[in-house]
């Protein structure tokens, strides 16, 4: 098991005929990942390497049954095509564009409530690396090959902070369950809370290695989850110890400032949540192994 | 991005908020007159800068002739002022903004803004006006008044009422202040504004609803599509540095410290910083040149980091996933040949073919230091540049 992404889930790429797309879609295609389809308006009928290009979102889900989406269309266009995947009746969609204007993000995640519960659609991202099922799939931008499968669950705001932290497992050779990037935006579609909840469901996830940063309401709300609901070990790493207060660091930081958003507060709540906090990037791998192996004993 | 006072109150005006008579000046001439044409007998001189605070720091006066005016603005022309929200460096007065003073009974606090929880605009009111919000919050926390707004319908009139209800606006404005909530919610929605702050909004002796200042921030990542905000920028309001560095796609934030970075992603980059404070330095900068790490923007950085008089070393750190160390590393020795720098450079590379990228520093023929970890490269850093750095260049 893993969450989110498998070797079952059919990948739609929206926006495939850009060149970053490309790319990565070439990525995942070589990872394994089952990519069906991809869509970008005015190209029905078009292939990319061999995968049939659809103009509409209705039109790839009818003719491959996709059911997973990936999303890099450019800033401007990136909330409307979010939105019609979740009409097309995808169930998870990862958009990686960086740039989207915040009131468009309020209006997808309204317009996502239109949909009951059952039947709408998971978001993560915006402005994030994407998710991996390691050894299954890969749905984004991250490098593979620095994850190994196995039973951790890693959830970061920030792409490069958790890829250093995949990393620093894999020479340790632990394993990841599904890294998922929620993103630097101030709305996103998923927040650590969210995920966490998908971790604790997963039989395949033992431990989770939670990355945050400055700013936002979201490692204190996730604090309050894994302290009444969790039963799995967490492990946090929060980033911006030194960012001087009031400035964002390109990530949109702290825009209302309330208890809980310092980076040296979130730390606190953790802690004080029962979350083992590495005090330091390097060691990150070393305090998720200390975990398991108090776990395993 | 940030517009002036009176940039805001025109924008706000549009929207059926009421302001005070004004007008703009760029000389203490030019003020005086600027008062004449108003017209009264009391004005106020308010110095044009991108801050809150500007009252305690002397960008406010009152004036009751237009001598007073011209010595006021005068004062102010060309001067710094430095606020809590300007850094010790200050922000320049190059423009003044000349009002009709008002006689007011009441004092409310008006505030629009993205709240990350709710995941919508909310407003946040209270009738503690002309303190900062901070001090609000910190000293009459039960005065505040919140309301969130439904984006697919907007804010509603029962949701102003109430607002104006619970802020105890005299029940024949209500209408006034219901226009106002309105009007402020529009300007924000339909010009994706991420912040909107009137404070204080007055309660006028002639029973009028007034904005008496007034604040926007912008979404840059929507001004795609409102370039008559875009043209409102103002680079002088803002660090050089940090502007030039903006125009060509990178995200740097200049700091007190000696140490300059230079990463890839901003978690990363903050993670850097804080593991250089905990090694025992300060930081010069933050500085996020994005996933890629190309070679161009390797250079780029490095003459942005070194455009800081205060650095005294350079720490590059960067994960190179899909793009592979080795070319990274050639990036950062092409990047020190072509302008090499008069500091310590440590490098630490992780990811794809690390060995091969380390090799490649190695044999550079550069004084490059090299480190493993990121707390490795911060007290490499640290060391050099606290103590003998030829020492530890040829140590290495």
């Amino acid at each position: 098991m893993s969450i989110f992404l498998d070797r079952s889930s059919r990948v739609v790429v929206q926006g495939i005929t850009g060149r970053m797309a490309q790319f990565h879609t070439k990525e995942m295609l070589d990872y394994g990942t089952n990519v069906v389809a991809g869509v970008v308006p005015g190209k029905g009928g078009e292939t990319v390497m061999g995968i049939p290009v659809f103009n509409t979102m209705k039109e790839a889900v009818a003719a491959t049954s996709c059911d997973t989406s990936l999303v890099f269309v450019p800033p401007p266009f990136a909330a409307d095509s979010i939105m019609e995947a979740a009409d097309g009746g995808i169930r998870y969609c990862v958009c990686i564009t960086d740039g989207i204007p915040a009131q468009d993000m309020i209006r997808v995640k309204r317009y996502m409530l239109r949909y009951p519960r059952e039947r709408r659609m998971v978001l993560t991202g915006p402005n994030c690396a994407g998710t991996i099922s390691p050894g299954k799939a890969l749905l984004g931008i991250m490098p593979g090959h620095i994850y190994l499968q196995g039973h951790v669950g890693i959830v970061s705001r920030s792409g490069t902070l958790g890829y250093e932290a995949a990393q620093q497992l894999k020479d340790r050779g632990i394993g990841v369950s599904t890294s998922v990037g929620i993103g630097g935006d101030p709305i996103n579609g998923s927040s650590f809370r969210d995920i966490l909840e998908r971790f604790e469901a997963d039989p395949d996830t033992h431990v989770v290695c939670m990355i945050g940063e400055i700013g936002g309401p979201q490692e204190a709300e996730a604090a309050e989850y894994i302290q009444n609901h969790m039963t799995k070990p967490v492990i946090a790493y929060i980033a911006g110890l030194t960012a001087p207060k009031g400035r964002t660091m390109g990530h949109a930081g702290a825009i209302i400032s309330a208890f809980g958003e310092s980076a040296s507060e979130k730390v606190e709540i953790l802690t004080a949540a029962g979350v083992t906090v590495a005090e330091n990037p390097s060691v990150i791998g070393e305090t998720v192994a200390k975990v398991m192996a108090k776990r395993a004993a | 991005m940030d517009i002036h006072e009176y940039q805001a109150k025109e924008i706000l005006a549009k929207f059926g908020v009421t302001v005070p008579a004004g007008a703009l000046a760029y000389s203490p001439e030019q003020a005086a007159y600027r008062a004449r044409e108003l017209g009264g007998d009391r004005w106020i001189v308010k110095a044009q800068v991108h801050a809150g605070g500007r009252g305690k720091a002397g960008g406010v006066k009152l004036c009751a002739s237009e001598s007073e005016i011209h010595e006021a603005s005068e004062a102010m022309f060309g001067q710094k002022i430095v606020t809590h929200q300007t850094g010790p460096e200050g922000k320049g007065i190059y423009r003044v903004y000349v009002e009709q003073a008002v006689d007011f009974s009441r004092e409310i606090y008006l505030g629009f803004v993205l709240d990350r929880s709710s995941q919508r605009v909310m407003i946040v009111a209270s009738g503690e006006g002309g303190m900062e919000i901070e001090e609000i919050s910190a000293t009459r926390p039960d005065s505040i008044v919140r309301s969130s707004i439904e984006p697919a319908v907007g804010l509603q009139e029962f949701q102003a009422r109430e607002i104006a209800f619970k802020l105890g606006i005299p029940a024949a404005l209500t209408q006034q202040m219901v226009r106002t909530l309105q009007g402020c919610y529009r300007a924000f929605r339909d010009l994706d504004a991420t912040m909107v702050e009137i404070n204080p909004l007055v309660v006028t002796a002639d029973n009028r609803i007034l904005a008496l200042d007034a604040k926007m921030t912008f979404d840059t990542n929507a001004l795609f599509r409102h370039p008559q905000i875009a043209e409102l920028r103002d680079k002088s309001q803002e660090d050089p540095r940090e502007a030039r560095a903006a125009d060509r796609g990178l995200a740097y934030i200049g700091l007190s410290g000696n140490i300059g970075c230079i990463v890839n992603g901003a978690g990363l980059a903050m993670a850097t910083m804080d593991t250089i404070k905990l090694a025992g330095g300060e930081p010069a900068n933050f500085l996020d040149i994005g996933g890629g790490a190309t070679p161009e923007r390797v250079a780029k950085a490095f003459r942005l980091v070194m455009s800081d008089k205060n650095v005294q070393a350079v720490l590059v750190n960067i994960f190179a996933g899909i793009n592979r160390c080795d070319w990274v590393a050639e990036g950062v020795v092409q990047a020190l040949k072509a302008e090499p720098v008069d500091v310590p450079v440590i490098v630490r590379l992780s990811g794809t073919n690390v060995e091969e990228g380390q090799k490649i520093l190695a044999q550079s023929g550069l004084p490059i230091i090299r480190a493993n970890t990121l707390m490795e490269a911060a007290e490499r850093a640290v060391i050099a540049w606290k103590n003998d750095r030829k020492h530890l260049m040829r140590a290495v």
